[in-house]
C-alpha cells in the first residue's frame, strides 16, 4: 500500500508554498472570471492552507486519486469548491479543459463539491456533514492500521451546525489522533458577518478534547508550524483555528462588504487580476 | 377488546405473536455469523446497542464496534466515512430517530454518495410503547422518495437473519425495518429464501389476495388460513423489498384474484398500499381493495396490543377484511 508521493510534488520551503498559493489564486480567478459572481473570496482566503496541505502535508498519488494508501482531504464546506478544484487541477487530477466550464450548466465542476469527481472525498454542500465522515474515515484507517491522516476543513459559520459538535465529541471520545480539523474563520456567512456569537472558538475545541492551535491562516509559515506541532499520535484529535481574510491577496475583494457570494462587474476581472499580481509580485 | 390499564408492553418493541417458535436477537446473531468471515463488516449504534439487538456483534467483535452516543446524525456520518475506507457499516438506532432527525445525513452522506451503509432501524411503524415521539409510522413514506436507497421490511426472524447477511452484498445504502427481542419464526429457514427485489407468493388463492410486508405478513397468513376454513380462497403475496418495488410480481399476483387486502405496519398512505395502487393505476387495472394500516394521526403510548388495536393493525381487523371484505 505505501507508495510515497514523488518528491517533485513535495514543496518544503515557505517560498515555494507561497508561490503555489499564488498559482492557486490565479487559477481561482480564472475559473470565476466572466461568470459575474461566485465564492471567490473564500477561494482566496483558503489558498494558503491548500498550498500547505497539498504540497507539504498529504501523501497521495498524482496518477491515481483512488490510491488506497492516500491521506485524505475532506472539504466539508462544499461551496469552497472553486479552491478545491483549483488545487486538484494543479496536482493533475482535473484537466485544464474543465476549469473554464466551472459552474456552468452540465459541467462536471459545480459551484459545490460532489464526490463523483476525482480527488473529492465527500459531497459537501449541506454543511455539517464533513467532520463526522472524517471521523469515520479516521476510525477506518485506524482499524486497518493505515498510516494515513485525515485533514478536514470546516468554516466558522458551519460551527453553528450541531452535527459538528456531535462529531467533535465522538472524535475525542474515541481517542482519534489521525485527524486534523482545520476551521477557516473568515468571519462571514450567507447573511453577512458571522450571525451568532461563536467565540471563543479555540476554547470550544479544547473543551471538546482537541489539541488546538490558533493562527493567522494566511501566514504560510504559521500554517506549516501548526501542522508540525500537531503530528504526534497521542490519542487526541487536532484542530487548527485559521484566522483568514476573505478575498486575501486582492485588496478590492478584501474590502468588499458582501464577500460571501461576491458580484463582480465584467470590467472588474482584469483589475482584480492586476491587483493579485501587483500585491504578490 | 384490550382493557385500558390492563397491562404494559411485554417487551420493548417486540411483536405480539410469539406464542409459536421465536428467536432472540436474530439481527445480532446473523451479523456475528456474517462478520466472522467478512473482516470489512463494522457495527455502530447511537446508544441503542441493547435495544436494537446489535449487542451480540459488540460482544463478539469489540474492535469493529463503534458507540457514537446519542447522535443519530453523527451515526450516519461516521458510518459513511467508514464505508469510504472500504468497510460495510451496519448501524442501528430507532426508525423514528433515523428517519426524522438524521434525514439529511441519510440522504446526502449515505444515499447520494452510494455509501455502503446498512441501516437497521429498530421499531418501525407502530412498535414502540413510548408513543408518537418514538413511532415511525411514516418511515417508508419519508424514505421511498430518496434515490439510490433500498428499503426492506422483513417478516420474521428467518427473513431478518437472511436480510442482515444479504444486504452486505447489495450495493449502496440499505434501510432495513428491523425486528428485535423475541422475534417470531414464521418461515422455515430450510424452505424460505429472501430474494432482494422479489415479492414472494406464500399462498395461492383465487378470490381474495392479501399483499403484505413486515410482520403483517404473519397476520396475513393467519387470516388466509381462517378464510380457507370459511370457504374463501385467499392468496398471500409477501413484499419484503419495498424499494426497488417488484411491480411485475405484484401485477402477476393481482391478475389471479378478484379483490385485494393490503396490510402493512405503516400509515395507510405513502407505504406499501400506495406503491400497489400506483402500480395498478399505471397498468390500467382497477380492483376492489381494502387497506389495513396505521391511521393517519399521532398515536398513543402503550402496550403493543393496545397500540395495535387502537392504531388499526390487529389480527381481527385483517381477518375480517380478508373473509368478509369489510
Amino acid at each position: 500500500m505505501p507508495k510515497p508521493m514523488p518528491l517533485n510534488t513535495r514543496l518544503r520551503t515557505a517560498a515555494e508554498l507561497r508561490f503555489e498559493a499564488l498559482e492557486l489564486r490565479r487559477t481561482i480567478l480564472r475559473m470565476a472570471a466572466d461568470k459575474g459572481e461566485g465564492y471567490v473570496a473564500q477561494g482566496m482566503d483558503i489558498a494558503d492552507l491548500l498550498a500547505v496541505v497539498y504540497y507539504r502535508e498529504l501523501d497521495y498519488d498524482p496518477a491515481d486519486p483512488a490510491w488506497s494508501g492516500r491521506d485524505r482531504f475532506v472539504l466539508s464546506i462544499g461551496h469552497y469548491s472553486i479552491a478545491l478544484y483549483a488545487v486538484l487541477h494543479r496536482i493533475g487530477y482535473i484537466p485544464e479543459t474543465k476549469l473554464d466550464d466551472f459552474g456552468l450548466n452540465g459541467a462536471d465542476l459545480a459551484l459545490s463539491t460532489f464526490d463523483d469527481q476525482p480527488g473529492v472525498e465527500i459531497t459537501g454542500g449541506s454543511l455539517g456533514q464533513g467532520l463526522g465522515q472524517a471521523v469515520g474515515m479516521a476510525l477506518g484507517y485506524r482499524l486497518d492500521k493505515h498510516p494515513g491522516r485525515i485533514i478536514c476543513t470546516l468554516s466558522d459559520g458551519e460551527l453553528q451546525e450541531g452535527s459538528v459538535w456531535e462529531a467533535a465529541m465522538a472524535a475525542s471520545s474515541h481517542r482519534i489522533d489521525n485527524l486534523v480539523a482545520v476551521i477557516d474563520c473568515n468571519g462571514i456567512q450567507a447573511d453577512g458577518p458571522t450571525v451568532l456569537d461563536i467565540e471563543p472558538i479555540a476554547d470550544k475545541w479544547r473543551a471538546f478534547g482537541w489539541d488546538t492551535r490558533e493562527i493567522d491562516g494566511n501566514d504560510i509559515e504559521a500554517i506549516m508550524a501548526a501542522f508540525d506541532q500537531l503530528r504526534e499520535r497521542d490519542g487526541r484529535p487536532k484542530a487548527i483555528i485559521l484566522r483568514t481574510t476573505p478575498g486575501k491577496g486582492i485588496p478590492t475583494l478584501e474590502r468588499r462588504d458582501r464577500a460571501h457570494f461576491v458580484r463582480v462587474d465584467p470590467n472588474e476581472w482584469a483589475l482584480l487580476s492586476e491587483e493579485l499580481e501587483s500585491n504578490n509580485g | 377488546m384490550v382493557e385500558l390499564k390492563s397491562g404494559r408492553a411485554g417487551g420493548m418493541g417486540e411483536i405480539l405473536d410469539v406464542e409459536g417458535p421465536y428467536e432472540v436477537a436474530p439481527l445480532g446473531r446473523a451479523l456475528v455469523e456474517l462478520a466472522e468471515h467478512r473482516p470489512e463488516i463494522v457495527g455502530l449504534t447511537a446508544d441503542m446497542g441493547r435495544f436494537s439487538d446489535i449487542h451480540p456483534f459488540r460482544d463478539a467483535h469489540p474492535d469493529r464496534f463503534f458507540q457514537v452516543g446519542m447522535a443519530e446524525a453523527d451515526l450516519l456520518l461516521i458510518a459513511a466515512g467508514l464505508a469510504k475506507t472500504g468497510k460495510i457499516a451496519y448501524c442501528t438506532s430507532y426508525a423514528a430517530f433515523i428517519t426524522r432527525r438524521a434525514l439529511d445525513f441519510l440522504i446526502i452522506a449515505c444515499a447520494h454518495s452510494k455509501a455502503n451503509v446498512k441501516i437497521l432501524a429498530g421499531m418501525p411503524g407502530l412498535m414502540n410503547p413510548y408513543g408518537a415521539t418514538h413511532q415511525a409510522t411514516d418511515d417508508i413514506a419519508v424514505l421511498r422518495m430518496i434515490p439510490d436507497l433500498s428499503i426492506i421490511d422483513p417478516c420474521d426472524a428467518t427473513e431478518l437473519a437472511q436480510v442482515v447477511k444479504a444486504v452486505a452484498d447489495i450495493e449502496g445504502t440499505v434501510y432495513v425495518r428491523s425486528l428485535r427481542g423475541k422475534v417470531p419464526v414464521v418461515f422455515d429457514p430450510d424452505e424460505y429464501t429472501f430474494e432482494f427485489g422479489k415479492a414472494k407468493e406464500l399462498r395461492t388463492g383465487s378470490e381474495v389476495g392479501v399483499i403484505s410486508s413486515g410482520f403483517m405478513t404473519q397476520r396475513a397468513l393467519v387470516a388466509a388460513d381462517a378464510a380457507t376454513e370459511h370457504g374463501v380462497s385467499a392468496g398471500v403475496l409477501h413484499v419484503p423489498t419495498i424499494k426497488p418495488f417488484d411491480t411485475e410480481g405484484v401485477l402477476r399476483f393481482v391478475a389471479g384474484v378478484e379483490r385485494l387486502v393490503i396490510a402493512e405496519n405503516h400509515q395507510m398512505s405513502g407505504g406499501l398500499a400506495t406503491l400497489v395502487v400506483e402500480a395498478l393505476y399505471d397498468a390500467g387495472i382497477q380492483v376492489p381493495l381494502i387497506r389495513i394500516g396505521i391511521q393517519h394521526r399521532f398515536h398513543e403510548a402503550g402496550s403493543q396490543a393496545y397500540m395495535e388495536e387502537k392504531g388499526g393493525l390487529d389480527q381481527t381487523r385483517i381477518t375480517r377484511a380478508v373473509i368478509d371484505g369489510i
